[in-house]
């Protein structure tokens, strides 16, 4: 549990200072270098000279996830790369985002097989899913706007922390989406 | 004898802050520069021309949660950041920002402290800064966080044996290790004929000032010797487990290492404060931003050494080139060709 839950309440104090950072936060949302499948290539892409996606909106790559912010799961999850995508999400340093890239990681793609996890949101909670296969890189730009008008909306003192909050937020945010969708094929 | 005192911390102060300053946008700079030489934008978004962006990162690690590794050796790892950090600006105490001004009826020198022996001051700041990166790497409990630590002892040792040594030829021309004194006497012009030059080192020491500038850039660890934070083999170097803020006084240290070499090199080499007209520390930031874009252009045009072929250059290359420089410069000396 984070020290400062349930101590504050909100008032024009805390959510100023929630504004600065959430300002702070959404301009530099580092991203953690990681790619799963073919659509890694299209997030590559979205960072070279064409589109500068990384740079422009101040975001960086690191290669260590203590130092990132946001992690992009871009390709195929399977059952044996599921662990490490939640070590590596376990690995980041608090606040943090997902984003869902393209419909393997949205919701298990072509490949409905026992060896492929049927959406990433089965093993970390995400915020921002980003459908095609692979999105083209102006969608990706899309769900990266939207995470960062997302991002905007952060409340640190409403947030809990610890992996039994974040697992329970992940399951009510699985079983909210399944409720849009509406029944699967 | 008070004045002074108070002088010089006042000038301490400023130039601590400016540094500061300085760094943050040093960071903006490479960011708008790399971009430009890869044919991207930069940080546009946040703020005009993306200016508020060092502001923004500065904040956002502020904000990021503090993690300590499990098997990380505790005190160490929350000290090694800052020994990294507070070594780096006290390299720029002894570089010459200007003569002396009136002010205020008082005498006030527009440096911090002149040491005699300034230049083995700077040398041996930039060996003590180490310790934070041998440190951090050791105390974080990961093999990839040692071996950038190990890395990093060995390419500084090797660097700083060519970084001291190519700085022999100029003690040797100048007489002096103080940087005022050196400063002084770079101001003094030569002719030859009808044609005025100024008795900068650069034209008097090609060699060394090559030498200086490859084991500069080794030496604060930047691209194409960034071998102890190489992301594609070490993850992030000794840097690895740091998250936060204490990542970010590796980063602060890093950048204010670039300056401090910056300015050190202009001040050796380029003249410091001197220029053609109206001598200041305008020249002294013109030489130095000249060599903060070298910086950024090598990391933008050079890819990694590889491990063996840095320490080839160290010891097979720079290390008898520097020997021969400070023969040649001995004998110059001595017989008096050239009468500098």
């Amino acid at each position: 549990m984070g020290v400062i839950d349930d101590r504050f309440e909100k008032n024009i104090l805390t959510t100023s200072v929630d504004t600065v950072f959430n300002w702070a936060r959404r301009s530099s949302l580092w991203w953690l270098q990681f790619g799963l499948a073919c659509c890694a290539i299209e997030m590559i892409s979205a960072s070279m000279p064409r589109f500068d996606l990384s740079e422009r909106f101040g975001m960086l790559y690191r290669a260590s996830p203590r130092q990132a912010d946001l992690m992009i799961v871009a390709g195929t999850v399977t059952r044996k790369m599921a662990p490490v995508v939640r070590q590596l999400y376990d690995q980041m340093a608090d606040p943090k985002w997902v984003v869902s890239m393209g419909s393997c990681a949205n919701v298990g793609g072509p490949f409905d097989t026992y060896a492929v996890v049927q959406g990433v949101d089965q093993v970390v909670p995400v915020d921002v899913y980003v459908p095609g296969c692979p999105p083209l890189p102006e969608s990706l730009y899309y769900g990266i706007l939207e995470l960062q008008n997302k991002v905007i909306k952060y409340e640190t003192i409403a947030k809990k922390h610890g992996v039994d909050v974040a697992d329970e937020d992940r399951i009510n945010a699985r079983e909210e989406a399944k409720l849009a969708l509406g029944p699967r094929r | 004898m008070y004045e002074h005192l108070i002088s010089s911390y006042i000038v301490g102060f400023i130039v601590l802050n400016v540094l500061l300053g300085l760094m943050a946008y040093m960071t903006w700079f490479e960011r708008k520069v790399l971009a430009r030489f890869q044919d991207r934008l930069g940080p546009t978004r946040t703020g005009p021309f993306g200016l508020l962006q060092p502001i923004a990162d500065g904040v956002k690690l502020l904000s990021k949660e503090d993690i300590i590794p499990a098997n990380a050796d505790r005190l160490i790892f929350l000290v090694a950041p800052l020994i990294s950090f507070v070594l780096a600006p006290l390299g720029a105490a002894v570089i010459p920002f200007g003569r002396s001004i009136t002010l205020f009826g008082y005498n006030v020198d527009l440096y911090v402290t002149d040491l005699n022996i300034a230049a083995l001051y700077v040398l041996a700041l930039g060996s003590i800064g180490v310790y934070g990166i041998i440190l951090g790497g050791y105390a974080s409990g990961n093999r990839y966080s040692l071996l950038g630590a190990l890395r990093s002892a060995a390419q500084v040792v090797s660097y700083e044996v060519v970084l001291g040594l190519s700085l022999v030829g100029v003690f040797i021309l100048s007489g002096s290790l103080s940087l005022l004194q050196i400063v002084n006497e770079q101001s003094q012009s030569l002719s030859f004929g009808g044609l005025q030059v100024p008795n900068w080192y650069i034209l008097s020491q090609p060699l060394a000032f090559a030498l200086f500038l490859v084991a500069a850039v080794a030496e604060t660890n930047r691209s194409p010797f960034d071998l102890p934070e190489a992301e594609t083999e070490l993850i992030g170097g000794f840097h690895t487990e740091y998250s936060g803020f204490r990542f970010s006084f590796f980063f602060l240290a890093e950048y204010i290492n670039m300056i401090v070499v910056s300015l050190f090199a202009s001040t050796l080499f380029l003249g410091g404060i001197d220029g053609p007209i109206a001598d200041g520390v305008w020249w002294l930031v013109i030489k130095a931003l000249i060599f903060l874009f070298f910086y950024v252009w090598l990391r933008a045009t050079l890819p990694r050494f590889r491990y063996d072929q840095l320490m080839g250059l160290a010891w097979k290359v720079l290390m008898p080139l520097v020997f021969l420089n400070i023969a040649l410069t001995g004998l110059i000396r001595l017989f008096g060709i050239g009468a500098i």
